[in-house]
């Protein structure tokens, strides 16, 4: 089968792999460079637990062709934190016991990591539109939506 | 906070009976693997990286029903990537029950089947490749020879003479219970002199709920390799990680000492992760190929394949005083357990002990049966066993207090179980609160009830007369050991009223010895009226029928004096578990 | 056309545990050398909470901060059996399984505490913040660390427990459901408001009042999770989700999720929640298990609203608007109770 060479950067990070025609990025992201943190939910980009940034955009890995990040910027939950320090999402999380079994947890993060970017002070209408692409089988959704206006709060605590 | 969620512990309810100083007890402490959890660093069991992992994927009958010719497997084995097909033959003791680790039941299903497939999707060969795009092409080039055969998907259906057989194993389309009854008895009292009653209320009612999928955001699936020493290791999704070894011990003839499961951190299970069909695959893949081999199911298999809650199906019945004492209640069940047993025998006893719900009714009688049906088999779910019969009785409730015109909170209230009430499975009710969260609640919604029924309390007024185990009448229909009626059938006709025990036991102690004339049959009741439930239409689906109505046994004869207010012939014990239990 | 407002009700209990006995759980404690204590399970944490339940109960039961305890689950080489997480029998059995593990290593622990400060085990109690001491006496004391170092490295004891919980097996009697299910059971009862659009036949839910009785809230935010997480269920079970839309016809079965249709961060509603504490006197500090029994009140509830706004009675879940507006047209017209 072909393989063709492709060159991102993975939070922050260049990476170079050969990728088979048709490849997902979930697959090259896990299997390829190890970045377990986005996770298989259906393949069918029907339940946003794979959901990752592509240029800051949130993307369903397991629909994306790996072929088409080239020269891109993609970004998981392993790239969230700065440095040691947890995103205010993951503070937020933590503290408003926003997860439960944590399987939908990082796509919830990066969909939420994308508005928060986009739209700094949301409203509650605004995170439930990001997150309305993210199944959640546990928590009834409601301290994830919590979670997400309370990180907004910190965030622009810690900007200001 | 922007929370919509409210939440208030009430401290001042059944405070004498804690001792809230405790140091971590009560306390709001973050949870333990929450930080792994919105890193991403939780280890699933698909997290674990191996080198030259192989794919399985499952070939599936797209047939309910039907006899299997012939597989052929050649062109596939020689697809490119494909490294082992699996078959029936090659599963080294291809018939368990999963309730077989705790005694219960009979082997009843095949890892892979082999003579024939008793549901769409049920896996017959099982292909090993090198990338799963390679095992979904292979698996597409299995062949198979179907016979179809006809099928039944009623549970009530599959009761009827001539239904189908869907699965050799129980001939009759039911578990047989105790190896004596088609379905699982529960007599308390006589509700049939109850309903005959001038003083009371008929309020009758048919309900089902359909089956519904655990849908973890995890699917279900597990990964294993060879170890050292012989063994195998096994990360997997299973909510019962001993579940899953015993069964794949079990099924693959190996001490469990050769298998070493990892697990623990599950993306939600619901129920839907107790079935252990998974780790046997794996571990069996593991060892044909000496590779690690990864099995998991798509989305689509979780949702169509994956067992599901099973549909169920009551009937109740119900007598009521005007003043809205619920003096009698009825209860005819039907778990749709699909293909195979799983749980669903389980699931039955365990509904069988819940009933009249958390009411005190001083007559109750149910039959409840496990079906067998040409469809995905029933497993676990979130609540098995409980939620489709209080989906039932809590309607049901609703319809009584119409009937009665008392307020459903208040009928509630009225009827709810105390302390020190008998419960129809003859144990004493304690610590019981269904009346403080009804008048939570009521004060929560700002839903008016009256001061009396505010000041009721689960502590006081049970007990006394509310203990005693009624006079009860039993019945053997339904036998399956040596007569020929096994079929289910409407109880018998209740006979003629008796005097009362000449004893109010007042305590769980048995009820005083008492006889009772053998009374000549009344009328038999005609069937239920089922009312016609508001239903969508159901494209190409065969009327939902109740099962040939048959003329009523002999009433049972009693021979000997009451035990615990019941009529039994002769010694008679507990069934045990090795005594269902056929190896 | 018009929206009709309704009210339904709904109260449950729920058997804890899996039905019959017959099933034990079993758990190993033990310290390290200083003073930190490992909990080994093969129970399995499935987002209930199992391991942060179990490290609470540990923690309590051992005397020592909640910080000081780890819970692994779930390798079958390390960790004694169970029979798993379902039935909701992990806080229960488990939680008891651990209790008795804690207990016997606490016990070693005071033993060894008590050589070191040269008076009777029996005179010692835990301050819960790391320290033993003399009761009556916070001055002669000594840490939980020192303790457990001592005993390792001096006494040559080891700081270890072992414990499992069994209800025994109970048959059930074939002529009369004689049986002894249960140990203990939770409460729930549930209000739930909604508006039924009776043009559509959608349902929106508009607020939740519950009463939920757990025994002991053994952690409160662990309840909530579950309460908000189990209500949601419910009312998705209730009103969208089926595998089989037509049963018992198996067609139009949903393979993803745009057809398993289930409520999304749109459809939630507040959730007024009261939690009350009646301790299970079998049950791990009173507490009972709620991770099921949440959802169960609000399929009838919000079978019994649909009634009350519309006046058409659903014995058939889910209840869906297709149902909804069969039953309207069926009875001529939406007919509000107007009950409450």
């Amino acid at each position: 089968m072909a393989r063709t060479p492709v060159e991102f950067r993975l939070n922050g990070a260049e990476k170079a792999v050969f990728v088979e025609g048709g490849a997902n990025l979930l697959d090259v992201l896990r299997r390829g460079l190890g970045d377990m943190t986005p996770k298989y939910g259906c393949g069918q980009g029907t339940c946003g637990t794979c959901t990752v940034l592509v240029d800051g955009r949130p993307q369903l890995a397991c629909l994306t062709l790996a072929e088409t990040v080239a020269g891109r910027e993609v970004r998981t939950v392993a790239g969230l934190p700065d440095g040691a320090e947890l995103h205010p999402l993951q503070d937020a999380f933590m503290e408003n016991f926003a997860a439960q079994c944590g399987y939908c947890t990082p796509g919830m993060l990066m969909a939420a990591a994308a508005l928060l970017e986009r739209r700094p002070d949301p409203s509650r209408e605004e995170v439930v539109e990001a997150i309305s692409g993210n199944i959640c089988r546990c928590t009834g959704y409601e301290p994830i939506i919590a979670a997400i206006l309370d990180a907004a709060q910190r965030r622009r605590r810690r900007a200001s | 906070m922007s929370s919509q969620t409210r939440v208030e512990l009430r401290k001042d309810l059944f405070a004498d009976e804690r001792d809230d100083n405790l140091n971590e007890i009560g306390r709001p402490t973050a949870r333990q693997d929450i930080l792994g959890h919105v890193t991403g660093r939780s280890p699933f069991f698909d997290d674990h990286q191996f080198d030259g992992l192989l794919h399985m994927r499952c070939v599936r009958s797209p047939h309910h029903h039907a006899r299997i010719r012939r597989i052929d497997i050649a062109a596939a084995e020689r697809m490119p990537g494909v490294r082992r097909i699996i078959l029936g033959r090659d599963v080294p003791h291809n018939l368990n029950t999963l309730l077989s680790l705790i005694d219960f039941g009979r082997d009843d299903e095949p890892l892979l089947a082999t003579g024939k497939v008793s549901y769409v999707g049920e896996a017959v060969a099982a292909v090993i490749a090198e990338t799963e795009r390679q095992a979904r092409d292979a698996v597409a080039a299995v062949r198979v020879d179907w016979e179809v055969l006809p099928h039944v998907l009623d549970p009530e259906e599959a009761l009827a003479p001539g239904a189908p057989i869907v699965n050799e194993t129980w001939p009759r389309n039911v578990f047989e219970y105790h190896d004596k009854y088609t379905h699982q008895k529960l007599r308390f009292g006589d509700v049939e002199r109850a309903f005959a009653r001038p003083d009371v209320e008929i309020v009758e009612g048919r309900y089902q709920m359909s089956p519904i999928e655990q849908a973890p955001t995890e699917t279900c699936g597990a990964i294993a390799a060879p170890e050292t020493n012989g063994r195998y290791v096994c990360h997997t999704s299973t909510q019962a990680l001993f579940f899953s070894l015993g069964t794949t011990a079990k099924l693959l003839d190996m001490p469990s000492s050769r298998l070493h499961f990892i697990g623990g951190t599950v993306g939600g299970g619901f129920g839907g992760k107790v079935d252990s069909l998974h780790e046997p695959l794996a571990v069996l893949g593991a060892i044909l190929t000496g590779a690690p081999v990864k099995y998991i199911w798509d989305r689509a298999e979780e949702m169509q394949v994956g067992a599901p809650r099973g549909a169920e199906r009551w009937y109740l019945k119900d007598a009521v005083t005007r003043d809205g004492r619920i003096v009698a209640r009825r209860f005819r069940g039907y778990f749709d357990c699909g293909a195979y047993t799983r749980l669903s025998s389980y699931a039955v006893q365990k509904a069988t002990g819940h009933l009249p719900g958390p009411y005190t009714i001083e007559n109750v009688s149910s039959d409840v049966y496990c079906v067998f049906t040409n469809r995905t088999p029933a497993t676990a779910m979130r609540g098995f066993g409980i939620t489709g019969v209080d989906f039932a009785i809590e309607c049901h409730m609703d319809k009584v207090a119409e009937r009665v015109g008392l307020d459903p909170i208040e009928l509630r209230i009225l009827n709810a179980y105390r302390d020190g009430d008998m419960k129809a499975h003859r144990r004493l009710a304690k610590n019981t609160a269904l009346i403080e969260c009804c008048q939570v609640a009521a004060e929560k919604a700002g839903w008016p009830i009256r001061p009396e029924f505010a000041a009721m309390s689960s502590l006081t007024g049970g007990g006394g007369d509310r203990a005693a185990i009624p006079e009860t009448v039993t019945d053997e229909e339904g036998r399956v050991d040596g007569t020929p009626a096994a079929r289910p059938a409407p109880r018998p006709a209740a006979p003629a009223p008796a005097p009362a025990p000449a004893t109010a036991s007042t305590s769980a102690r048995p009820a005083a010895p008492a006889t009772r004339p053998a009374a000549p049959p009344a009328t038999p009741p005609a069937a239920p009226p089922v009312a016609p439930p508001v239903s969508a239409p159901a494209p190409a689906a065969a009327p939902a029928e109740r099962p040939q109505e048959r003329p009523a046994q002999k009433p049972y004869q009693p021979q000997e004096p009451f035990t615990r207010g019941v009529k039994k012939p002769g010694a008679h014990r507990f069934s045990s578990l090795s005594g269902t239990r056929r190896r | 056309m018009a929206r009709h407002k309704g009210r339904g009700f709904a109260a449950i209990n729920y058997p804890i545990g899996m039905n019959l006995g017959g099933d034990p759980s079993q758990a190993l404690v033990h310290s390290n050398p200083d003073g930190k204590f490992m909990v080994s399970l093969s129970s399995i944490d499935l987002g209930q909470g199992m391991k942060s339940v179990t490290r609470q109960i540990a923690a309590e039961t051992l005397g020592v901060p909640v910080e000081d305890v780890y819970v692994d689950t779930a390798d079958s080489d390390t960790g004694p059996h169970c029979m798993g997480s379902f039935a909701s029998r992990g806080t229960h059995r488990v939680g008891n399984a651990v209790i008795a593990a804690a207990q016997e290593a606490r016990a070693v622990l005071l033993e060894a505490a008590a050589e070191e400060l040269e008076v009777s085990a029996a005179d010692l109690e835990t301050d819960g913040r790391g320290n033993i001491h003399v009761k009556g006496a916070p001055g002669r004391s000594i840490t939980t660390a020192a303790a457990s170092l001592a005993a390792q490295f001096k006494q040559g004891r080891t700081v270890s427990g072992r414990g499992i919980f069994l209800i025994p097996f109970a048959g059930v009697d074939p002529e009369t459901g004689e049986m002894t299910p249960v140990s203990c059971f939770a409460h729930a009862a549930l209000v739930v408001d909604i508006e039924v659009d009776d043009e559509t036949g959608e349902i929106e839910v508009a607020k939740l009042s519950s009463a939920y009785e757990v025994g002991r809230a053994l952690n409160p935010k662990l309840v909530e999770q579950q309460l908000v997480g189990g209500a949601w269920m419910g009312m998705s079970h209730a009103a969208w989700e089926t595998t089989e839309p037509y049963y018992p016809d198996r067609g139009h079965g949903p393979e993803d999720f745009n057809q398993y249709l289930m409520p999304g961060p749109g459809d939630i509603a507040p959730h007024d929640i009261a939690i009350l504490e009646r301790p299970a006197p079998d049950g791990p500090y009173g507490g009972k298990g709620p991770g099921e029994m949440c959802a169960n009140p609000v399929l009838p509830a919000l079978a019994n609203a649909v009634y009350d706004a519309v006046g058409v009675r659903i014995d058939e879940l889910p209840v869906t608007p297709e149902k909804i507006l069969r039953g309207i047209q069926a009875n001529g017209g939406a007919r509000p109770k107007g009950r409450r």
